[in-house]
């Protein structure tokens, strides 16, 4: 057989790698614009995007309450590799932690009882990571799919917590009254500007969910940056070491059992704050908030998107939050279609949508690998 | 307390029955996990088809509660051959369509679990909608008394009347409570020698310790993992069946819940491992009727939950540890 030539690889430049040969101040222009567009997208109303049957403020919200439980949620299963199936649990307290501390049994304001319930979320996963993160890999998932139901079926049975009932009258986020902002109005082909149909500048109501979604972005943004300082530090570092191969990590002097400790807690104080988020916005919450479907759909959202890649996480969190709101013209069929769905995108992108870097480098090296040995005689 | 005394052989024997079940279902989790170390998390749904299945043979075949010995007998037969079989084949099919071609693709394990989660979806709104399905192809009418109220709970026309047997402590045990428990242990006990002894059970056996090595020994391993799954249905078939019969409904959602449980049995006696799931079924049966008779009804699932979380404190991998080639079972 004679010797073949390896394929050499065009290098056409991607978007990503166009984008990153721009001038520093043409890239912040970029993100500006589209962090502008992302605030704006709610009253753009741009068609087909637009949710139809239901309120496409409250639907954003849910799409970015979505993105940022995946962001906390891939620090634990895409950084540190460890299964949860059980991440409702936090997101439950969370919000109940607010429910009680501002409407149950005292009346902080929200603002107050946000940070409460982040550590109270972080600590509870400390409690539940201490004593279970020495079990490995499918154990771990089914004793946080069992904390999961705890939670869920104590605030069920705790008459302390109003039982089935749930909390009511949560206070909303405070905010000011500044201006009126008018949103677009397509029904008659083109965009025309609506003065009928404004947000208020920032008030926090009960109609209109559009001021949520603002704040959800807000701190959306927060974690983001919280997440990118982590990830590329120590810290990260030594998850990624854990992940792939804890024995070795451990040999290398990496602590490696405190570090997924950390992994759970920061996961869980994000899953707590995005319940929080939620129990100020739905001003009401009860147990039914919290199925363990949700826990599922969760980490589905991280897995289809890429588990590692955080913007894989977030275009996951968004496939997964989004799609079953703007198809609701398929009604009873929704879950049937999106359960098809993901499906279709377990088989035909394995790696999720946006695999993180290193997963394609380590692909791109296996196939390297088996070309060359493709050439060789048996051994 | 009392209450846990008074009542103890009533909260055994139906813990016992609730057990079996769990321990029947739990087997097709430890046989899939077993050989493919992955959560099969689909397979809930292949036990709901299996109940759907008994029941609809027995109103197809007009079961009533007035028959005679030999005709219940038969009915009974036939709802355990409509539910193997229905469930089976859902198995296999969950198998080839959501596992193998991932399993061609050396895709991750994580994304198997979505597949599985996504199949589930499909398989039980599947059912849920039958109503509307049936009625694309017009035949809405005709299957009505099959496809009515299809979200709805779906009864088991009553063939047997539960009948006290013999009392324990005032406790009336039915031929009900007797055919679930001895049934269940029996179907596990021939499945225990069909492991250890055929020759399909010891390419199992292979697979299940070292994928490469059996397959350098001319074990056939597509075939091996489509037996396992094949395998894992009938036993949730057979537990659809005892299940109806001492439950005496289902519907299209019933999988989840019992799915968790029977995962959270398999898990505790030690997954992958056929007396394991065995154990864990009865242990989690038991546990639950205690607990709940104990700190009160609604906590059922509170201290099913918990009692995992404890064993799996002391005993990080089961009460009788995983491995289904190790455990010559």
């Amino acid at each position: 057989m004679s010797t073949s030539t390896t394929p050499t690889r065009t290098s056409r430049p991607d978007f990503k790698g166009r984008v990153s040969g721009l001038p520093t101040s043409a890239k912040i222009v970029l993100w500006a614009l589209f962090a502008v567009f992302l605030f704006a997208l709610p009253l753009l109303n741009i068609p087909f995007i637009t949710t139809a049957d239901s309120d496409f403020g409250g639907v954003l919200f849910t799409v970015s309450t979505y993105v940022l439980v995946a962001l906390g949620l891939n620090i634990v299963v895409g950084y540190a590799g460890l299964l949860d199936l059980g991440y409702v649990g936090f997101y439950a307290i969370g919000a109940y932690v607010v429910g009680v501390l501002s409407s149950q049994h005292a009346s902080l304001p929200w603002l107050v009882a946000v940070p409460v319930a982040i550590g109270v979320a972080m600590i509870s996963g400390v409690i539940l990571g201490a004593p279970t993160l020495r079990v490995r890999g499918d154990y771990l998932a089914i004793v946080t799919l069992g904390f999961g139901e705890i939670v869920r079926l104590s605030l069920i049975n705790s008459q302390w917590l109003n039982g089935a009932q749930g909390i009511s009258n949560i206070p909303r986020p405070p905010g000011v009254t500044l201006f009126e902002l008018p949103s677009l109005d397509w029904s008659s082909g083109a965009p025309v500007v609506d003065l009928d149909n404004t947000t208020t500048f920032i008030k926090f109501g009960i109609g209109d969910f559009i001021p949520y979604y603002w704040l959800a972005l807000v701190v959306i943004g927060l974690v983001l940056l919280f997440d990118i300082l982590v990830k590329n530090s120590r810290v990260g570092r030594a998850w990624e070491a854990t992940r792939e191969d804890e024995d070795a990590a451990e040999l290398m002097g990496v602590p490696t059992f405190r570090f997924k400790l950390l992994a759970f807690s920061l996961g869980a104080a994000i899953g707590g704050l995005s319940g929080a988020l939620f129990a100020g916005k739905a001003g009401f919450i009860s147990p039914d908030n919290f199925i363990l479907l949700l826990s599922i759909l969760f980490l589905a959202a991280v897995v289809v998107g890429g588990a590692g890649n955080r913007w894989g996480v977030i275009v996951g969190a968004i496939v997964v939050g989004y799609f079953p709101e703007r198809f609701r013209e398929f009604a009873e069929f929704r879950v049937l279609v999106f359960g098809l769905a993901l499906m279709l995108l377990a088989i035909f992108r394995p790696q999720g949508i946006l695999p993180p870097r290193r997963a394609r480098r380590v692909r791109r090296a296996d196939e390297r690998e088996e070309h060359i040995e493709e050439g060789l005689p048996d051994a | 307390m009392q209450f846990l005394i008074d009542n103890f052989a009533a909260l055994t024997v139906t813990g016992l029955a609730i057990g079996a079940v769990y321990s029947l279902i739990a087997l097709g989790y430890t046989f899939v996990y077993g050989v493919l170390r992955l959560i099969n998390f689909a397979h809930s749904e292949v036990f709901m088809y299996g109940s759907f299945a008994a029941v609809w043979v027995v109103m197809v075949i007009g079961g009533h509660p007035g028959g005679s010995i030999g005709q219940v007998i038969f009915w009974v037969a036939l709802m355990f051959v409509a539910a193997m079989a229905m469930s089976g084949l859902v198995a296999v099919l969950i198998e080839r369509v959501a596992y193998r071609p991932l399993r061609k693709r050396n895709a991750p394990p994580l994304i198997a679990l979505i597949s599985a989660i996504g199949a589930s979806f499909v398989l039980s709104e599947t059912m849920g909608l039958r109503e509307k399905i049936a009625g694309w192809f017009g035949l809405d009418d005709t299957l009505r008394p099959y496809v009515n109220n299809s979200r709805n709970n779906v009864p088991l026309p009553s063939i047997i009347k539960p009948q006290g047997v013999f009392s324990i402590q005032g406790y009336e045990v039915t031929n009900v409570d007797i055919f679930v428990i001895v049934g269940a242990i029996a179907m596990m006990i021939m499945l225990d020698q069909f492991v250890s002894r055929s020759r399909l059970g010891r390419g199992i056996r292979a697979v299940a310790m070292d994928p490469e090595a059996a397959a350098l020994m001319g074990v056939n391993r597509d075939r091996v993992i489509r037996v396992t799954f094949l395998v894992g249905g009938v036993m949730a078939g057979a537990a659809a069946v005892f299940y109806l019969l001492k439950i005496g409904s289902t519907r299209y959602d019933v999988g989840f819940i019992l799915g968790v449980k029977a995962f959270t049995a398999a898990v505790l006696g030690g997954i992958g491992n056929l007396r394991g799931a065995l154990l864990g079924g009865i242990v989690l049966g038991l546990a639950e009727n205690y607990g709940s008779a104990l700190v009160g009804t609604e906590w059922k699932d509170v201290v099913a939950f918990v009692l995992l979380v404890v064993i799996l404190l002391f005993r990080p991998t089961g009460l009788l540890g995983e491995s289904l080639g190790k455990a010559r079972a």
